[in-house]
């Protein structure tokens, strides 16, 4: 995300400490982490400290202050996955990978995270790669899925 | 587009748009829901475009991209308007076929719904089980409309009733019939709406809001979504109608920043109400101002609780606070806020236009209206599911669900997600109503309800509920946050073969205190589906427990070891 972007985006709440999620959220969306020279720069477009944008940047499980892989893996951990499989789906995630959920693997091609619940407990247990949903998914298929993210 | 800026001239609207389109002819509607969509509708639905765009401008089919169809397990959904013939599992590879046929006027009998036991065949949605013993008065529009379009909702009668609201109604005579009606909230609570609304018009001062939760934070709960993304406007319809019977003159509506058609049609919805003049300045002309913000949850459950919330929407931390003066007194900014969820306010348009008596003639003595519910687990289709209150869940598992997935037996049926609670399989003629499945410990909750079948450990559900709920407390009050982690750890104790003497009363114990203490809602019910199992599953937790006897010496011997 180039300077000039990033820039507009905060421009655009100046002054209006109510929209720090909203910042923090569409900041994440465009740069996938939250850096902290960015932070600073909010908390002073915003008029708060930087302990409140800290509070809300960490609060919050969508916001990373750590950079992200190029491949964002999103297994569903929500009771509908659970009760179809979705933890034997996790532990080969975690195999395949070789990072646990929250990590990054040293060569940036996974960040692997849990969380429930999309909503689309049909197609469950579920793991989805940069917003692609993967369907009714076993342990056995996750390194076929995966291969496609290098 | 033109404002509107009378209820003649949206009437003269909705009949210009009637006229411009012939009800007989054949509309594709390609479900985008977000189960289909994550079974890649969109390229069935550019394959029908692309197929139809070959017979040119004046084709004698259409396709319409619509919200959630309901039936979520056998998508991508198609299907043919205005004869509501259903076509299930759809791939872009069967559009020819399917376009050709319907030209025709026939059927693609190989798509349909074959019963998978006898084989027997349902072409229509009417006759297709999981459609045949459902009402749908909320969701049933979802298959006419693309959201994208307000024409589409206005074509459906849609803002008739905010026409009547404005200008044959006063602000009480609205509450009254919403108390009549006796809609209660379909959030979790269900607190009577009537009441909240009188409480909040009757509060002191003049700046008032009214919100729209539509946060559904609860795993296993999809039912606001579906509504939400695939009829914006009626939710918006019933907020309005609500600002104006409070005397609100802003609204918020808060929800999911994860679901991008979500966004996206909300925001749609928003800016096209606001060029037909049903929202800003001087409403149909009826002198009345309102607009609306939206505002996002970005990822921590207790943001759905009404105090968080709204904390959250003044940009503040989403930390609840104690609740001796409701939020309907003093919520945002302290003014008077009146928040209900996507359902209900879903609801109010229908009250208002056909009235109290016909909407308190569905249902149950105290539970009315239909209730949507999303239908999921160990379920052989699970999907979108609306019923009248009332209706047993037997018919809803059985009858729409098709029963237990793979053969098995069901164990238990469970309400409201992590916060709610089992019930035994033996118990699943009981009613769908509010008070009737507190009572049994399994309250309704948003409604989410969950098929668990015969291999389901009640232990290791109860576990994960907490281990669940742990990450999603927001630490302000001790009760929840280490009251939680304490219930937690002595469940996995259990579930790793350590489980000790005494485990139970300290389980009872906790539930106990989490119960009274906690600051909200999240933590004083987080306890609710250990209870429930401790109701009726404690042989499982005993026989587990005692387990735990065999372990020496920290190995895990005999049948303990897993």
């Amino acid at each position: 995300m180039d300077k000039a972007q990033l820039d507009q985006i905060i421009e655009k709440h100046r002054g209006d400490a109510g929209n720090l999620i909203h910042v923090l959220m569409e900041i994440q969306h465009e740069n996938h982490w939250l850096p902290r020279d960015v932070l600073h720069q909010v908390a002073d477009a915003l008029e708060i400290p930087f302990s409140r944008v800290m509070r809300i940047a960490t609060m919050y499980k969508t916001f990373s202050l750590t950079p992200k892989g190029r491949n964002e893996v999103h297994v569903c951990n929500g009771i509908s996955c659970h009760l179809r499989g979705g933890k034997q789906v996790m532990e080969a995630v975690e195999r395949v990978t070789g990072v646990k959920a929250g990590e990054t693997d040293a060569n940036w091609r996974f960040s692997l995270a849990a969380g429930a619940c999309l909503g689309t407990c049909s197609l469950g247990p579920e793991v989805i790669v940069n917003g692609k949903h993967h369907a009714r998914m076993t342990p056995a298929k996750v390194e076929e899925v995966l291969k496609e993210y290098p | 587009m033109t404002r509107l800026s009378s209820a003649a001239e949206l009437e003269q609207l909705r009949a210009q748009i009637l006229s411009s389109r012939d009800s007989a002819k054949p509309c594709i509607a390609v479900c985008a829901g977000a189960a289909c969509h994550g079974l890649d509708s969109l390229q069935v639905a550019n394959a029908f475009q692309a197929e139809v765009g070959k017979l040119g401008p004046a084709a004698p089919v259409e396709v319409r991209v619509t919200g959630c169809h309901g039936y979520c397990e056998k998508g991508p959904n198609v299907v043919i308007n205005p004869q509501e013939i259903c076509y299930l599992e759809v791939k872009p590879e069967d559009v020819p076929e399917i376009v050709e046929r319907t030209l025709k006027g026939e059927v693609v009998e190989r798509l349909v719904y074959a019963h998978p036991d006898t084989g027997e065949k349902a072409v229509h949605m009417k006759d297709v089980p999981f459609y045949k013993h459902q009402t749908r008065l909320l969701i049933g529009d979802n298959t006419r409309i693309d959201p994208m379009r307000i024409d589409d909702y206005l074509a459906v009668g849609g803002y008739a009733a905010l026409a009547k609201a404005l200008f044959e109604m006063t602000p009480d005579q609205i509450v009254d019939e919403v108390k009549k009606a006796n809609l209660r909230g379909r959030g979790g609570g269900g607190f009577p709406a009537g009441q909240k609304w009188e409480t909040a018009k009757s509060a002191a001062g003049d700046e008032k809001y009214v919100i729209v939760n539509g946060h559904e934070g609860e795993p296993g709960a999809f039912m606001d979504r579906a509504l939400f993304t695939g009829n914006p406007h009626k939710v918006l319809e019933g907020l309005i109608i609500g600002a104006f019977a409070i005397g609100s003159h802003q609204g918020y509506i808060y929800t999911r920043h994860d679901s991008p058609q979500l966004v996206k049609h909300i925001e749609q919805a928003l800016a096209q109400a606001r060029e037909y003049g049903l929202l800003g300045e001087n409403i149909l002309g009826s002198g009345f101002d309102f607009d609306v913000e939206l505002h996002f949850d970005v990822g921590i459950f207790v943001s759905g609780e009404s105090s968080a919330l709204m904390r959250s929407i003044e940009g503040l931390p989403p930390e609840p606070r104690p609740k001796y003066i409701r939020t309907s007194v003093a919520g945002i900014r302290d003014k008077p806020s009146n928040l209900n969820n996507v359902e209900t306010w879903a609801n109010v348009p229908q009250i208002i236009e056909r009235g109290a008596d016909w909407y308190a003639s569905i249902g149950t003595a105290g539970s009315k209206g239909t209730k949507l519910v999303s239908l999921s687990g160990n379920v052989r289709d699970s999907g979108v599911v609306e019923v009248p209150m009332g209706t047993p869940l037997r018919t809803i598992v059985y009858d729409i669900g098709g029963g237990v997935a793979g053969g098995k037996a069901a164990k238990a049926v469970h309400f409201g997600g992590p916060m709610g609670g089992s019930i035994p399989a033996s118990m699943i003629d009981a009613p769908l109503d509010f008070d009737e499945l507190a009572k049994l410990g399994a309250p309704i909750g948003a409604g989410g309800l969950l098929v668990m079948d015969e291999d389901t450990d009640m232990v290791e559900v109860a576990r994960y509920f907490l281990e669940w709920l742990t990450t999603e407390s927001c630490g302000k009050c001790v009760p929840c946050r280490e009251g939680m982690w304490q219930t937690m750890k002595v469940l996995e104790n259990i579930t790793k073969g350590k489980g000790r003497n005494g485990d139970i009363e300290r389980l009872q114990d906790l539930n106990e205190v989490t119960g009274a203490a906690c600051l909200c809602a999240l933590g004083k019910t987080a306890a609710d589906p250990l209870k429930s199992m401790l109701r009726y599953f404690k042989d499982e937790y005993e026989t587990q427990i005692g387990r735990g006897s065999e372990v020496k010496g920290g190995e895990v011997v005999g049948s303990a070891a897993k």
